[in-house]
């Protein structure tokens, strides 16, 4: 079995399992947001249980719309405290804290060879870890607190095989758009995605995450990397995690060569229409962003800052940095990167998902760009259906955010 | 379990950023949801689901977001079915888990012309189209997916099956 199938039936209680078959099983972890917990609540209200499973193995964020942008949310955030109160939730993170999906991994809910479920679709993030991490809806996650499980379809795994050394300034971000480019918005729906290679060992768990976090883009129900001593060495783990069989099978291999990778931006108004920078170097924008669970940590921190050290951002271009989490912001503070920011006349934000699904922090109006290192450039997705999105990595957002337009960072002197 | 309407048709990868913009995300009342309804492809969506439609759709059919809130303001709207030529997994999970049903036909949208009569046999997979008089074959329903579904959906069949025990 590969990792995947292994972690599956674990949790199912299998000595095996194989692709298609449909199990049952224990779910390890399950984190519910400020968007999708209070119809998770409702829901879990209908059943008619008094309690939780295991109030131990839940967590639940308010990162959407924190803190509350409108008297609404803050009807929202409310259902979810009361709720949090009286299941003796100790895993509840309030406003300020972080994303949800940064939270699940520095508080300890990720492991290698772990179930986990998130009713936010880029859970598939925590399987930079090793873990079997998959995105679910609200009334689902209901049933997962009353139950403690889940059916699921054992998917096919395609394998995408990485190998060579990045150019300067190219980056896991990089890879990933073009991973998707590749595959495309459908192309691995209902499948597992396993990066492997050289390239992908060499890669941070900040970088890992990044890669993980963007499979669902590709339709896929998981992404997954085989951990490794730098998974162990991050978690301060020192036992054996669980690894592919050595005749593991795949549904498919895809070759891809790092070492040929340019800086890559997905144009509107999908994720899969991913270009060279260069190849659309010059287009204005208008606002600029760099966070979310995809690249909000502190090594997209550093790089950006690396870029804006010392530089102004461009006159009718606005730049948001919002750190993915509490840790991070304060980690960015101390290292000095906060200051390079706003010295620079970026707008830093709490750690929330903000501007990156339309929220708050930064919406578009029609006929804006943005430039983003987020996830998503559906239209509509940052404000006015009438607005452009493109997604690209931390460097490129930074070096547009200083020349106003989308600029391709190793054409920037860079320190 | 026989479903009927008119179809109204969409192309590939209908994202659930259109079908149910974030803005609106802070509503809980289906109803509410319901008027927003695709308003990010089709602002008159809404009012033309009122009689009952049939949504049928391309390849990819509720990608992007995990958000419940996207099939919710379908089924409210007043959509009786989806066919999609493939339906994304979370909305999938999703519109079965609320009640409304999803099923997967390759070549549907081909098939089918906006505003024709459709009947879709949920339990032998078997969609007709009444106005061309012509019939589908989609892939059938698992057994236990069928279950939720008549439940009326998981809350439902969760509950039944906890009060059997």
């Amino acid at each position: 079995m590969n990792l995947t199938e292994k972690i599956v039936a674990k949790a199912s209680g299998k000595r095996e399992v194989v692709p298609k078959e449909i199990v049952d099983a224990k779910v390890d972890a399950i984190m519910v947001n400020d968007l999708t917990g209070p119809l998770a609540v409702e829901a879990f209200k209908k059943i008619g249980v008094a309690e939780v499973w295991d109030n131990k193995k839940i967590v639940i964020a308010l990162d959407h719309l924190a803190p509350a942008s409108s008297e609404k949310a803050a009807e929202l955030h409310k259902i979810i405290r009361v709720f949090a109160e009286e299941q003796e939730i100790e895993g509840f993170y309030d406003v300020g804290e972080g994303v949800c999906h940064q939270i699940m991994v520095e508080k300890g809910y990720v492991a290698p060879g772990k179930l986990i479920v998130g009713a936010d679709s880029h859970t598939c993030m925590y399987g930079a870890f090793g873990a079997f991490a998959t995105g679910i809806g609200s009334t689902e996650a209901a049933a997962v607190f009353a139950t403690g499980s889940i059916w699921l379809r054992v998917p096919e795994t395609i394998k995408v095989n990485v190998e060579g050394k990045f150019k300067n300034l190219v980056t896991s971000k990089d890879l990933i758009l073009h991973i998707i480019g590749e595959v495309g918005a459908d192309g691995a729906i209902y499948k597992s995605v396993e990066f492997s290679g050289s390239t992908i060992g060499s890669i941070s768990m900040d970088g890992r995450m990044t890669m993980c976090n963007m499979a669902v883009e590709m339709g896929a129900k998981n992404g997954i990397i085989e951990p490794d001593e730098t998974t162990l060495s991050y978690l301060n783990l020192n036992h054996e995690a669980l690894k592919n069989d050595l005749d593991a099978s795949y549904e498919k291999v895809v070759e891809v060569d790092a070492a040929d990778l340019e800086p890559k931006v997905a144009c509107p108004h999908s994720v899969d229409n991913v270009k060279d920078v260069r190849e659309v170097a010059g287009v204005e924008v208008n606002q600029a962003f760099i966070g979310s669970c995809t690249n909000g940590r502190i090594e997209d921190l550093r790089l950006a800052a690396r870029i804006l050290r010392g530089e102004k951002v461009n006159k009718g271009t606005r730049l948001l940095v919002i750190p993915a989490s509490r840790k991070i912001y304060l980690q960015a503070l101390r290292e000095g990167l906060i200051e390079i920011f706003l010295e620079a006349g970026a707008v830093v934000c709490n750690p929330t998902c903000g501007p990156c699904l339309g929220g708050h922090m930064g919406i578009l109006a029609a006929g804006e760009v943005c430039i983003s290192s987020s996830n998503r450039n559906f239209i509509g997705r940052m404000g006015s259906p009438k607005a452009n999105v493109y997604l690209a990595s931390p460097a490129t957002v930074a070096a547009s955010a200083i020349t106003g337009k989308i600029t391709d960072p190793r054409d920037m002197e860079v320190k | 379990m026989e479903i009927f309407g008119k179809a109204v048709k969409f192309g590939d990868n209908v994202d659930t950023d259109v079908i149910l913009p974030a803005k609106y995300m802070v509503h809980i009342d289906p109803n509410e949801l319901a008027r927003h309804a695709m308003e990010g492809l089709d602002p008159a969506f809404a009012a033309k689901a009122k009689t009952g439609v049939i949504l049928v759709a391309g390849k990819n059919f509720g990608c992007g977001s995990s958000r419940e809130q996207a099939p919710i303001a379908l089924k409210y709207a007043g959509v009786k079915c989806v066919i999609a030529e493939s339906c994304a997994r979370i909305f999938y999970r999703n519109a079965i888990n609320i009640g409304l049903p999803v099923v997967e036909c390759a070549d549907i949208l081909s098939s089918v012309e906006e505003g024709e009569e459709l009947a879709v046999d949920l339990v032998n997979g078997v969609i007709k189209n009444r106005s061309k008089n012509t019939t589908f074959y989609a892939a059938k329903l698992p057994q236990f997916i069928l279950e939720i579904l008549s439940s009326g959906g998981l809350i439902e069949n969760l509950k039944m099956k906890m009060t059997r025990k």
